[in-house]
């Protein structure tokens, strides 16, 4: 069995308030049913992780919470999904709204191609029209929160497609953060790093967890057990088990958390 | 200070040296592969340890008279197309060459093209090839980029494909369908509609009137050449277009929706300028073939051999003045024409080196 490092970031605040939360969710590709009823709370400023094996649904419902499902008109979800109350699924929803508050980074970076400025100012642009210096300063902010600023203060105006994977993560999660969204979300962030730069991410969410409410979906155990506060076992599109990760790893309630958590299968 | 010639002479040994190195294994190949089959035969007899590596069975000596050939063939056809180039521009600067020497510089510059006297110039038919081009590149890229767009973006799976189809199908029409059609269909309803109501709108207007009034509402003009020529290469750069934006990945189209932008945020910001290269190389290839489109151009341009400030006042291109005159050419005449097909030439050669330039300034993204 997996042992959290002594360090534990698994500090967990029974009190604070829930973010997220999913009420009855279905979700259907077509015709076919991806997840079956699903019911959590992801609570505010910490990290919560979805893991479960390869087809298992962690990813389709990550992409249900900033409704990116819904650029495929064959996608539908059907249930409740609760952001700070309001239902993200109703049909009154401004989905680029929502989207700036609700960010994603995806498991291959995506620098958009222009320069590294203005990949980070580009969420930044389209919903404000700071002035030049406020913008400057905000770009800053972002890449120095994304431990960026030092390898790239330099060539600002170089193209974004230039940098290494792993910075080219972080660029993506500059991006993100710039828009200073309230939830972020992790599709496998780090599946296409190399182990450094997987470091490095991994400590950056870390801090980034005391301002925002991050869900992460990670195939490999040992980050969720990590990173997280809290982890959710989802298999076959439904939520087998949902815990403090403590619980998770160390003394899961039911048999099949347990095999999945020590690798027996998955 | 001479270290460096040196060190150059050193490098240029190597490279020999490396050559030799290079060449001989190649020329002794046979005969290892032949050593080779004979240790293999030698280790079946004796050693019965390695009788599963015995039974390994060299592949049969491949024909090395075929692959000779199959070289040399495949060099022989890269040269042919230098070959054939420098054929048709010598034969083109030799067969033009009389008129350039007889008119000088004034053959570019003149507007005259007089039979009789054996005056010729080609401007006029070098303004009208540029402008008609031109004309169809303004209407037909934006046409084609908006096409791509809604058939990668929008469209509902259901409407994709047909919509696909008939773009395909509309780049095998032939271009003499295109100018029949042109001529029959399109000049006439472009006479009524268009061309009459806009002159009795700009007439005695400054400026605007002298670009749009046309002096016998005919319906034929650089005009509808251009509108004929933008429907001709509309299905090349939005299939070019469509394919390139088809392929980009998945995830970044996601990634710039997933901050929140709009359908054309993504588009312009994103999708646009991540296939940029390609989409200035489709447009540059919609170019060329404007430039050089003889047959519908010939039926709809008007053919008139002076110049008019009026876009939709009749004209001439190159390819079309060509095409007209050939038949009955002899003497000067038939020299200015192959001079003017010298001229398109040399166009389409500096439109294509500027398409390079762009693509290369483009590709720092």
């Amino acid at each position: 069995m997996l042992t959290p490092p002594s360090s534990s970031p698994q500090v967990v605040n029974e009190n604070a308030p829930v973010r997220i939360a999913v009420k009855n969710l279905d979700f259907f590709y077509g015709e076919n049913k991806a997840l079956k009823n699903i019911n959590l709370d992801f609570k505010d400023r910490h990290i919560t992780a979805l893991i479960g094996p390869s087809g298992c649904g962690k990813s389709t419902l990550l992409r249900i919470f900033n409704r990116i499902c819904s650029l495929y008109p064959e996608q539908r979800a059907v249930g409740e999904i609760l952001l700070d109350g309001y239902n993200i699924l109703g049909p009154n929803v401004d989905v680029n709204e929502l989207r700036s508050r609700v960010g994603m980074v995806f498991q291959k970076p995506t620098p958009f191609p222009m320069s590294i400025y203005d990949n980070v100012a580009f969420g930044i642009r389209l919903y404000e029209k700071p002035a030049k210096s406020e913008l400057d300063g905000r770009v800053e902010a972002a890449l120095r929160r994304a431990a960026l600023w030092d390898e790239v203060k330099d060539k600002l105006k170089s193209s974004g497609m230039g940098l290494s994977g792993g910075q080219q993560q972080r660029l993506c999660i500059a991006r993100t953060i710039a828009q200073q969204p309230e939830v972020i979300l992790f599709d496998e962030p780090t599946s296409a790093l190399d182990p450094i730069s997987t470091g490095k991410i991994e400590d950056l969410l870390e801090e980034m967890r005391h301002d925002f409410t991050i869900a992460i979906v990670t195939h490999n155990m040992q980050q969720a057990a990590r990173i997280s506060q809290y982890t959710a076992f989802m298999y076959l599109g439904e939520v087998i088990e949902f815990a403090s990760t403590n619980t998770i790893f160390l003394a899961p309630e039911k048999e099949q958390t347990l095999d999945y958590v020590t690798g027996r299968f998955g | 200070m001479s270290k460096a010639p040196e060190a150059a002479q050193k490098a240029l040994d190597g490279a020999f040296a490396g050559g030799e190195a290079l060449a001989a294994p190649s020329a002794n190949l046979a005969t290892e592969r032949d050593r080779n089959a004979e240790t293999t035969m030698v280790d079946m007899s004796t050693s019965s340890a390695e009788t599963q590596r015995a039974t390994y069975v060299p592949r049969a000596t491949p024909k090395k008279g075929f692959d000779f050939f199959f070289r040399h063939a495949s060099r022989a056809s890269a040269w042919f197309v230098l070959v054939l180039l420098a054929g048709i521009m010598l034969s083109m600067i030799v067969g033009g060459w009389p008129a350039f020497r007889e008119m000088g510089i004034g053959f570019l510059t003149s507007s005259v093209w007089d039979t009789q006297n054996d005056q010729y110039g080609a401007w006029p038919a070098i303004v009208g090839t540029l402008i008609t081009a031109l004309i169809a590149l303004v209407i037909g890229v934006p046409l084609s980029l908006g096409i791509a767009i809604f058939l990668t973006q929008l469209a509902p799976p259901w409407f994709k494909r047909p919509v696909s189809t008939a773009i395909e199908l509309l780049a095998a029409v032939p271009s003499i369908i295109y100018g029949m059609w042109g001529l029959f269909v399109f000049v006439p309803l472009f006479a009524k509609y268009v061309q009459q109501p806009v002159n009795s709108i700009v007439e005695g207007m400054p400026i605007v009137g002298t670009l749009f009034k046309s002096a016998s509402p005919s319906g034929l003009g650089i005009l509808t050449a251009g509108f004929i020529l933008a429907f001709m290469i509309i299905p090349f750069i939005a299939s070019i277009t469509r394919d390139m934006i088809d392929q980009i990945p998945t995830v970044l189209r996601e990634s710039a929706y997933g901050i929140g932008a709009t359908t054309w945020e993504v588009v312009n910001h994103v999708l646009i300028p991540q296939a940029g290269v390609a989409i200035i190389g489709a447009v540059m290839l919609g170019l060329g073939r404007a430039l050089g489109e003889t047959m519908a151009v010939t039926f709809v341009v008007g053919n008139a051999n002076r110049l008019s400030a009026s876009l939709l006042d009749p004209g001439s291109t190159i390819a079309s003045r060509i095409a007209n005159e050939f038949n009955e050419a002899i003497g000067l005449q038939l020299h200015a024409l192959i001079a003017l097909g010298c001229i398109l030439f040399f166009v389409t050669f500096v439109v294509l080196v500027i398409a390079r330039l762009l693509v290369a300034r483009v590709k720092r993204y």
